[in-house]
């Protein structure tokens, strides 16, 4: 940032983290987190993905200290940090209700962290008015919160947590409270801002094209444990579980019969009919093929006969949902105009290149 | 699973916090030292007071006739005035939220909600005895009736529903506001007349709430002090009971003994109140009122209710009249004009008013700010913060809130004249201003915290949480962010601390010694005497400096209050 040198950003490791709850209504304890172990590189963005419930936020205030874990260490820049109290330790929160200071101004509430760090008044000023032109807010220093737009607050409160320079800065669902178009715009900007500052970053979600469009890396929990971990192509195209595979997007699970294999694919049979799958399993017998819909073509002629049960225009594609044998499988035909459209009750074909593809064992 | 490293971190991390843990142990001496402590020295004088361990103390005042009747008066008292007070604290609700008024209605049902809050406990029954008397304004004067005697029952009676029904009535109007009329709206829809809309759709809903503000009213009115004092005459309440008893009769174990029968009646009263009704009454109307109610404008129904609740309204407003104009008369019942501020100049040159008037205010002003931030503090513990003293420091000053001024007059004599414990230690502070001002704190404690606590709640924890985060400790989260945030809250727990300490009696009456006069205490004693006028000036005087400690605040509120700046930004 202008001629400053920013801070090393700092990596963060949960050492076999677990945090016990109880119950409020049957009064037993069970694991909101339970045995989650990470290593977060310096400079990357991290998100915690999952539907409510399923321990990210309570991970997420682990890090931040306001939650204690019940088992393992927490540790930020190499250094244990559980018994430091959420002010001591070098995170800095954007919440999801952005959590701003109602009684600062703009600039107020951007200098908050600074003050608390005695930081000199020119200082200060030099650098809220930077950061404040980083989120594109620098006219903005004298309003008053209430007076903003919901993205303009969420700006605010990204740049409250950036001036402080965080090791590692924490996104509680930020942009939940923002209307659908607003939230892409924001979150192309926050990893623009992160890129540019190099700055850590873990951020939490339950929307997985969010996660898929600002993460390096993907944690995707469930019930407390993490249930796959990794880019977003590696968890999209290469889930590890039924759950991970529906939880990132629509997907289909087709059974098959694993027989044999060619180079780098596997040679299944679905139904009797032979097809390839992208798999490095020796394991053969019964498995289930994961496919995404809109690798999927239908047509005159194919891999696999089907039966057209629904065909409906939505734009951008051409949504089908076709019987192959006794399952049921949604198609997503992108780019409809020009191809054949097929009517329900049409027979046809359906087909898919192997690298598309991906074997789920059973 | 062992959630012990959990814990265990959560009480280093509050370890590394000095200012936390001091104020929390501050916290929980004041409490145990101020609110338990009196309570166990009674129970530990009513068991051993007769010199061994046993229930000798209670077979003794249970055969007192005194203490029995003592006991039924004050329930019956209590049953009758909760009723009574919820009727027509309901009455005054309705037509407000439901009838069309016109605006002068409306003003007089304002001012009526209003002058309990500024008045001393004991206005009402000076200006009964002055209207209603023996010699009475109305019934010697205008009826010529010579011998009416108001003491006694009846005259409690009248006197605790025309002071406490402005409170039912602004509990009343906050539920009523709370119902949603689409419900009303759906049973008219199928057929209902509107009696029946009341009977079978608002009534029910509303039982909860009926059923807790009669709770409210039946223990203010146990607990009340000052009113059974001055118009009961030998119509004995408990809370008079347990006075003489100390005052007249010396008998301290006895005393503590009745204080302990007395708190007990209270706190099961409360019990009931806070934690079956209190909750029901919030579950049954959860709905926020979706849009503006159609007013009843049906003249049949409207004008019998304006004028019935007007002509009350006015005849309370009245009473409170009563107390500066009988002040202004030179002698009450006989010779009314010229009007004379003799007795205003009397106050200050023969009865020491200014001293009076000085020990009072220099009392509450001390006993006021301490109260408010206390308050604050102990709200924010409790809504924004975890740690394992929090639900002790909840539950204690909550507990203030059920204990009656006269049982906690009595605890303080039997806990401080001897030192804790009868040990002579911490001994010099009986007698002292201090302990006033300490009982100041604790009688409004309670109210504070409440009020503390239902702003706190509105307040997203995460802005606090974010101070917290970005490196503030607890002082630093509490004086840049929580405190600006409830300054209105803190202003207005500030002067209703202030009023409530000048205008208190009950327990400061057992405790003042001659070093303090106060202002109450004096009024007390004037119209025990029957000294009607100089009671009422000194009564006046007071009103004048409640009321105007009111506006003064609503002043500062509405001008440098927080959510001034937030009101400004909308209207732009």
């Amino acid at each position: 940032m202008s001629g400053r040198n920013a801070k090393e950003p700092k990596g963060v490791k949960l050492d076999h983290i677990s945090k016990i709850y109880q119950n409020p209504k049957t009064g037993k304890d069970f694991y909101a987190v339970h045995d989650v172990s990470l290593d977060i590189k310096p400079g990357s963005f991290v998100t915690l993905l999952g539907p409510s419930g399923c321990g990210k936020t309570t991970t997420l205030r682990m890090i931040a200290g306001f939650e204690s874990p019940d088992e393992g260490e927490i540790y930020l820049g190499g250094e244990p940090i559980n018994e430091l109290t959420p002010n001591k330790r070098d995170t800095a929160m954007v919440f999801q209700s952005y959590a701003l200071f109602p009684h600062y101004n703009v600039f107020d509430n951007v200098a908050y962290g600074l003050k608390l760090r005695k930081v000199p008044a020119a200082e200060i000023k030099e650098r809220v008015t930077n950061i404040l032109k980083l989120v594109e807010l620098s006219d903005m220093e004298q309003r008053m919160t209430n007076q903003l737009s919901g993205g303009q607050q969420q700006r605010v409160a990204l740049a409250r947590a950036l001036v402080v320079e965080p090791g590692v800065l924490l996104f509680d669902e930020p942009l939940s409270n923002l209307d659908a178009k607003l939230r892409v715009q924001m979150r192309t900007e926050i990893r623009r801002i992160q890129q540019a500052l190099g700055i850590t970053a873990i951020y939490v979600t339950h929307d997985q094209s969010e996660a898929m469009a600002i993460s390096d890396n993907i944690i995707l929990m469930k019930s407390g444990v993490i249930a796959q971990m990794g880019s977003p192509t590696e968890i999209y195209y290469h889930p590890n579980s039924e759950f991970v595979a529906d939880f990132i997007g629509e997907c289909n699970f087709l059974p098959c019969t694993v027989n044999g294999r060619e180079g780098a694919d596997v040679l299944c049979r679905v139904n009797g009919h032979p097809v390839k799958v992208r798999s490095d399993t020796d394991k053969m017998g019964e498995a289930e093929i994961v496919l995404r819909p809109e690798a999927i073509e239908i047509a005159d002629e194919g891999q696999l006969p089907c039966k057209v049960e629904l065909s409906c225009f939505m734009g951008s594609y051409q949504n089908y949902h076709v019987r192959v044998g006794d399952t049921l499988v949604k198609i997503a035909d992108n780019c409809p105009i020009g191809k054949k459209v097929f009517n329900v009750g049409d027979d046809a074909y359906i087909s898919f290149r192997s690298e598309c593809s991906h074997l789920l064992e059973t | 699973m062992a959630r012990a490293q959990g814990a265990s971190l959560d009480r280093k991390k509050l370890m590394g916090d000095p200012v936390m843990v001091t104020t929390i142990v501050l916290l929980i001496t004041f409490l145990t030292l101020f609110i338990l402590y009196p309570l166990a020295i009674l129970l530990v004088d009513s068991f051993v007071g007769d010199g061994t361990f046993g229930l000798s103390v209670f077979k003794r005042i249970f055969q007192m006739p005194d203490f029995t009747r003592a006991i039924t008066n004050t329930l019956k008292v209590g049953f009758v005035v909760g009723i009574l007070s919820t009727a027509i604290g309901l009455l005054f609700a309705y037509v407000e939220v439901y009838v069309k008024m016109n605006k002068g209605v409306g003003g007089l049902f304002k001012l009526v909600s209003m002058l309990p809050v500024v008045s001393p406990p004991f206005v009402l029954s000076l200006s009964m005895i002055m209207l209603f008397g023996k010699s009475g304004l109305i019934t010697r004067f205008l009826l010529g009736i010579y011998d009416n005697n108001v003491y006694g029952y009846w005259g409690i009676v009248i006197v605790q529903t025309l002071t406490f029904f402005p409170v039912c009535y602004m509990m009343m109007k906050g539920l009523l506001k709370n119902i949603d009329p689409s419900l009303e709206e759906a049973s008219r829809d199928m057929g209902a007349t509107r009696w029946k809309v009341f009977r079978d759709v608002t009534l029910p809903l509303l039982l909860p709430g009926l059923g807790n503000a009669f709770l409210v009213t039946f223990i203010e009115s146990i607990a009340d002090f000052a009113n059974p004092m001055l118009i009961g005459g030998s119509y004995d309440t408990l809370a008079t009971t347990i006075y003489l008893q100390i005052t007249g009769a010396y008998d301290k174990s006895g005393a503590a003994a009745m204080a302990v029968v007395l708190l007990l009646i209270t706190l099961a009263m409360f019990a009931v109140q806070k934690y079956y009704l209190e909750k029901k009454t919030a579950a049954t109307l959860t709905g926020k009122a979706s849009r503006a109610r159609m007013m009843i404008e049906d003249k049949s129904v409207k004008i019998p209710l304006t004028i019935f609740c007007s002509i009350s309204a006015i005849f309370v407003i009245m009473m409170y009249i009563c107390v500066p104009i009988g002040a202004l008369f030179p002698t009450w019942g006989y010779k009314f004009t010229p009007l004379t501020f003799k007795w205003f100049e009397q106050v200050f040159t023969k009865y020491r008013g200014l001293e009076a008037f000085r020990d009072s205010f220099v009392l509450s002003l001390i006993a006021a700010p301490i109260t408010a931030l206390l308050s604050m503090i102990i709200s924010y513990l409790v809504v924004k913060r975890k740690f394992k003293a929090k639900g002790f420091i909840e539950a204690v000053s909550m507990l203030a809130m059920a204990v009656p001024g006269t049982v906690l007059g009595v605890g303080y004599i039997r806990g401080f004249s001897g030192g804790i414990f009868h040990t002579g230690f911490l001994q010099g502070l009986y007698g002292t201003g201090a302990i006033l001002v300490i009982v100041f704190i604790v009688r409004s404690l309670p109210t504070g915290t409440r009020s503390g606590i239902s702003a706190l709640r509105q307040i997203d924890k995460s802005i606090e949480e974010s101070a917290y985060d970005m490196g503030a400790n607890s002082l630093q989260v509490f004086t840049t962010v929580t405190l600006p945030l409830i300054k209105d809250s803190f202003l207005s727990g500030l002067v209703t601390a202030f009023v409530r300490s000048i205008t208190a009696i009950s327990a400061i009456i057992l405790l003042v010694t001659p070093s303090y006069l106060l202002i109450t205490v004096q009024i007390n004693e004037f119209a025990e005497k029957g000294a009607f006028s100089i009671a009422c000036a000194f009564a006046t005087i007071l009103i004048i400096i409640t009321y105007g400690s009111v506006l003064l605040m609503n002043f500062i509120i509405k001008h440098f209050g927080t959510s001034r700046k937030v009101k400004e930004v909308e209207q732009e």
